[in-house]
């Protein structure tokens, strides 16, 4: 056991990044993931590394993809308007089958939206962040100790399914501070890059970083081959946590924070006579379908929350194949809930805890 | 029998997809040629662009990259930092490197990186079919300006090499032609000199390569480069706009 330390989400991000190896960081400012830019600009120069404030958020992606083409570890961060942006070099950077972190501390949206904390990015993050078909790794820490965690593991899943991977954060895991044990975690094997551009020293054939594929034919296959490895992920890679399920008769689903604060509902419903239980997906993608088909079979209802208008809660739906009632309640516009509210919602559901 | 003309080893031997009378041909050979002349294939990455270029990974022999559109420079500036080691070069058309990435452009610019960058100017978009380009000439006739090009509706065409000399990360910049016999000679010079500025990490070095394009033009190869003379040589001078080779580190 390592010793805590006390920090931002962001700065823990920032640190679990190079602990993890790595050395290159580029962004573009942008509320509210400002502390991860601003320790990176301060820690990557006395540590080896380098952390570059690029023109724009579309060219800090292209260096993210030029980096990774030549095989280094690199991350990028932004919040979403800035997301919006970099979706054209995520989608080539996909097609390329080229390893990266990207982090999206999530405000809300849409259009310049609001700086305070969200969760409206699940769509664009789990279903189309990026043109054509394709998927990568998305993360939701709930804790300043899961987001130092999850970045390690990040930077594995990229590279060992040379791919991107995304933690989807918000402002308020960002910004709030807690204590956090950067132990060293044992990582996993990582295959060797022989695809990155490092320079064929006349003694290789040369490389090419590629998404462009002009023969339908070998196009679809090569898709076919990326499939494949997707659907590795969806067996191998799903993580999620579950609290007091097992006799739960009403589920909350909720990611990221809003799990947080879930507990404490789920916690106050149980004390009031309510079975309730906590779902909490931690990859979105790949989404922990199987083990929620389990758990429509168990429960009675589900209630989904989020700081949206309701996004997860149609992957909630299509997991529980419409079995089981699947209710929804949100936040959104930068309003956090309160467990009070999530309480109210489950006492409403079950019409139990009132009296 | 003796040797007198071969292929640079630089270029693979994947047959151009060019059009009859282009001369992206003539401007591959030089850039390979002098990656031949330098020794740097080994260790050189080179950025393709999006536009009539955008296969040149299949035609140069060195590690390649196919960037988004306009952000090969971005790219570069990744390779460049992620291993300094390297010999970074990108190769792009007008409009990649003056219309959707023109940011990118003047940013590498003012990082000063230690790329080059070879831009290639026919004044039109090739691949996508002959539509205006951000360096079609006033007056110019494409498929998206059919009444001619009206600087009151769409401008004024851009002067990159002008405008990178600005920049204090340029190092070097330089407009050349390639046709004739004698501007080759020229064009092949300023790749070198690019190339020199590279590798004594003097900044950024550009050479933009004013270039034919028959088939979209809708002229014959040979009135493709009488054109270029006459139209485009006057509004985009050649010549050096820029040179800070020769300065000393001092600074």
């Amino acid at each position: 056991m390592g010793r805590k330390l006390l920090m931002k989400g962001n700065e823990a991000l920032a640190e679990a990044a190079i602990r993890a190896g790595c050395k290159l960081f580029f962004g573009y400012p942008i509320t509210p993931q400002t502390e991860l830019s601003e320790y990176m600009a301060k820690n990557m120069p006395k540590r080896g590394g380098l952390s570059l404030q690029a023109e724009s958020e579309i060219a800090a992606i292209n260096m993210v993809l030029g980096a990774s083409a030549a095989g280094a570890r690199v991350i990028t961060s932004s919040s979403s308007p800035g997301i919006s942006l970099k979706s054209e070099g995520i989608s080539y950077i996909v097609g390329s089958d080229l390893p990266c972190v990207i982090v999206n501390v999530q405000r809300a949206g849409p259009g310049l939206g609001g700086i305070q904390p969200s969760q409206a990015d699940y769509f664009q993050a789990t279903k189309a962040l990026g043109h054509g078909d394709m998927h990568f790794i998305v993360l939701a820490p709930a804790s300043v100790q899961e987001i130092a965690t999850l970045t390690g593991e990040a930077f594995d899943l990229a590279d060992i399914y040379r791919m991107p991977v995304m933690i989807l954060a918000d402002g308020a895991l960002g910004q709030m501070m807690e204590p956090v044990d950067f132990e060293e975690k044992k990582h996993r094997e990582i295959p060797e890059k022989t695809w990155a551009c490092t320079g064929t020293k006349d003694g290789r054939p040369h490389n090419i970083v590629n998404s462009l594929i002009i023969e339908p034919n070998e196009l679809e296959s090569v898709l076919e081959e990326r499939y494949k490895r997707y659907a590795e992920i969806e067996e191998k890679e799903v993580m999620y946590e579950e609290f007091m399920t097992d006799d739960a008769e009403i589920i909350v689903t909720a990611f990221g924070i809003t799990a947080r604060i879930a507990r404490t509902a789920v916690t106050a419903a149980r004390e009031k006579g309510i079975k309730a239980g906590l779902f909490r997906p931690i990859t979105l993608w790949p989404f922990p379908t199987k083990r929620l088909r389990e758990l429509a079979d168990k429960a009675d209802r589900f209630l989904c929350v989020e700081m949206n208008k309701g996004q997860m809660v149609y992957d909630i739906k299509l997991a529980t194949e419409c079995r089981k009632p699947v209710d929804f309640y949100g936040r959104t516009g930068g309003i956090v809930p309160e467990p009070a509210e999530i309480l109210n919602e489950l006492e409403k559901l079950t019409g139990k805890g009132k009296e | 029998m003796k040797e007198v003309f071969k292929k640079p080893h630089a270029l693979t031997d994947k047959p151009f997809h060019y059009c009859p009378g282009c001369t992206h041909g003539i401007i591959h050979r030089l850039v390979a040629e002098c990656i031949d002349e330098f020794g740097v294939e080994g260790k050189a990455v080179g950025i393709a662009p999006v536009g009539c270029s955008v296969f040149a990974y299949n035609y140069f022999n060195c590690d390649m990259i196919e960037a988004p559109h306009g952000r090969a420079p971005a790219v570069a500036t990744g390779v460049k930092r992620a291993n300094p080691d390297l010999f970074v070069f990108t190769y792009q058309g007008d409009g990649d490197l003056a219309s959707i990435g023109t940011a990118e452009t003047v940013h590498i610019g003012t990082r000063g990186e230690n790329v080059t960058i070879i831009f290639v100017n026919n004044a039109i978009y090739g691949m996508t079919g002959g539509q205006m380009a951000p360096t079609s000439l006033p007056g110019q006739v494409t498929t998206t300006s059919p009444y001619g090009r009206d600087k009151h509706i769409q401008g004024s065409p851009i002067r990159i090499c002008e405008m990178m000399a600005t920049l204090e990360g340029v190092a070097y910049a330089e407009r050349v032609s390639v046709d004739s016999v004698k501007n080759v000679i020229a064009a092949k010079k300023a790749i070198k000199k690019a190339f020199q500025t590279q590798i004594d990490k003097k900044g950024l070095s550009i050479v933009e390569v004013l270039s034919t394009c028959p088939t979209n033009w809708g002229l014959s190869p040979q009135k493709a480069i009488e054109w270029l003379r006459a139209e485009m040589i006057p509004y985009y001078p050649l010549g050096v706009f820029k040179d800070k080779t020769t300065e000393s580190e001092a600074e």
